[in-house]
């Protein structure tokens, strides 16, 4: 934190030109891998990420099973060459782990596991390209492969990060702000009770900062939800296959 | 494949046989026809090269990343060139996670060997200075799989390698984003998967073909040359190898003509 000698903010304005509460562009596909139940794709500015749902299925291994409801599994993973950067190591990292865990442990809110006894939900992420900001957009697009899938769940939720650099606050840090900034809050917020259901940070802020940064949060999420529901509506709608580019 | 594949119903499995001693496929192709191929160029931004390729409904996306890496001890003066896949366990219920199983291994080294052996990169020109060259890695990461994984990987793979950008080297680093001009394959090599199901020999299978086949096996070409062979599962003959070897000569011809669009 604290990168002093990067001047993040100019003239009020951001390194890519973004007002400090204009999110990148996005662009959601729903159903875009047809051997799984239910799949997204998100491109969030310079993140691409893809999703896809398996399940309810058999819980692997059997002892895992819970005879109440479903257990939620989720695998996030970033590609070797996600990063501009040298090749990374392909698998699992620490990295990878707890954003695996924060992950799950939104849907498991979300998700009414207690319809499937006995069975399991695969959620998999794989990040093929990052520019910051792959956990939220992940969340974003895994909500989006749930509601493909037809798994049922108590709300919609969708995911932004608000933070702090230059002095000011700002909402969906890209790459360098995330890198160099003060702070770094992302947040996930469930669409109709808004609730918060993902939320880490890093970095100083006062609460009044902190209580700023929700609101825009808030906003945020309402208008990601109109696009997750608008990705879903297009799926649905289009019969035979569309040119779709990744 | 794990049992959750090898599990298909008799229905369907009668359905395909039936269908096939008509001469038509379950979905309406020839036995030597390929599936519609689609090639995306450059999706990944963060790579010096990538490509989708889709052939039917499976989808393989390949990026070429360099760095700057130890040559090997016996090969001082030449680069590194090293293909690793991926079956994530988002393109298909019947992958797991976990290190790459033998289906995966498999799949990244007869990718490998079709580029390697059609000498398509030249690793010579990868050298930097002593005891410091380019390393060239390929990550192959199937995104669906709807059957023959290997063709769609081989042409993402080539296609990636044809989008690829050389990087521009100073004070023996590599300057990201910066580049002095393109990889430039010498020529495409082009795999060909066939199965056989009963008596007939398919082109191109789907994922059920796949699963009620015999026998699989892999040629890939050059304009000239077969460059690499890959037998799976079964058995054939001398004269069924030969026939096969025919039919991929002329499917790669096809398929080097949309890759290079």
């Amino acid at each position: 934190m604290g990168g002093q000698n990067v001047q993040l903010i100019v003239d009020g304005k951001r390194l890519d030109g973004r007002k400090p509460d204009e999110m990148r562009n996005i662009r959601i596909e729903a159903g875009v891998i047809p051997e799984a139940d239910g799949s997204a794709f998100i491109e969030w500015g310079g993140n691409k990420i893809i999703c896809g749902v398996y399940g309810p299925r058999e819980c692997i291994p059997r002892h895992g099973a819970n005879p109440y409801k479903a257990t939620v599994k989720c695998r996030y993973m970033m590609s070797p060459f996600a990063s501009l950067d040298e090749h990374g190591r392909s698998g699992p990292s620490r990295r990878s782990n707890e954003l695996s865990k924060v992950i799950r442990e939104v849907f498991e809110n979300l998700i009414i596991a207690e319809k499937f006894p006995n069975t399991q939900i695969d959620i998999f992420i794989d990040v093929l390209q990052a520019e910051g900001g792959t956990r939220t957009a992940s969340v974003t697009a895994a909500a989006v492969a749930l509601v493909n899938a037809g798994i049922p769940m108590k709300d919609m939720v969708s995911a932004v990060a608000s933070g702090k650099a230059g002095d000011v606050l700002l909402v969906d840090l890209g790459k360098e702000e995330d890198n160099f900034g003060q702070s770094d809050m992302p947040i996930a917020m469930s669409h109709s009770d808004k609730n918060i259901q993902l939320l880490q940070m890093d970095g100083l802020l006062t609460k009044d900062e902190i209580a700023q940064m929700l609101d825009q949060v808030e906003k945020g999420c309402d208008e990601l939800n109109e696009k997750q529901a608008d990705a879903l509506k297009r799926f649905y709608e289009r019969g035979e296959e569309e040119k779709f580019e990744w | 494949m794990d049992i959750k594949d090898t599990i298909m119903s008799h229905v369907r499995r009668d359905v395909m046989n039936s269908s096939l001693e008509k001469g038509v496929r379950f979905d309406g192709r020839k036995f030597e026809e390929f599936r519609p191929i689609e090639i995306q160029r450059g999706p990944i931004r963060t790579a010096e090269g990538s490509a989708i390729a889709k052939v039917g409904n499976t989808t393989v996306l390949a990026a070429c990343k360099f760095d700057a890496v130890t040559p090997f001890p016996d090969r001082p003066e030449e680069g590194v060139f090293m293909v690793n896949s991926e079956l994530l366990p988002t393109a298909s219920p019947t992958f797991e996670t976990g290190p790459p199983d033998e289906n995966s291994i498999e799949l990244a080294r007869v990718v490998d060997r079709a580029i390697r052996s059609a000498e398509i990169v030249d690793v010579k020109s990868f050298f930097i200075e002593k005891g410091k060259v380019l390393g060239l890695f390929v990550d192959l990461y199937v995104l669906n799989h709807a059957g023959n994984m290997t063709d769609a990987a081989t042409m993402a793979a080539t296609a990636a390698l044809m989008d690829t950008k050389l990087p521009k080297i100073e004070n023996s680093a590599i300057i990201r984003g910066e580049y002095t001009g393109m990889l430039n394959p010498k020529s495409i090599p082009v795999s060909t998967t066939f199965v056989k199901v009963g008596e007939n020999w398919l082109v191109d299978p789907t994922r059920d073909e796949e699963r009620v086949q015999e026998t699989s096996v892999t040629i890939s070409t050059t304009e000239e040359h077969v460059c690499t062979m890959q037998k799976r599962q079964g058995y054939l003959t001398k004269a069924e190898l030969l026939d096969n070897i025919d039919i991929a000569f002329k499917r790669g011809n096809d398929i080097r003509r949309i890759l290079k669009g």
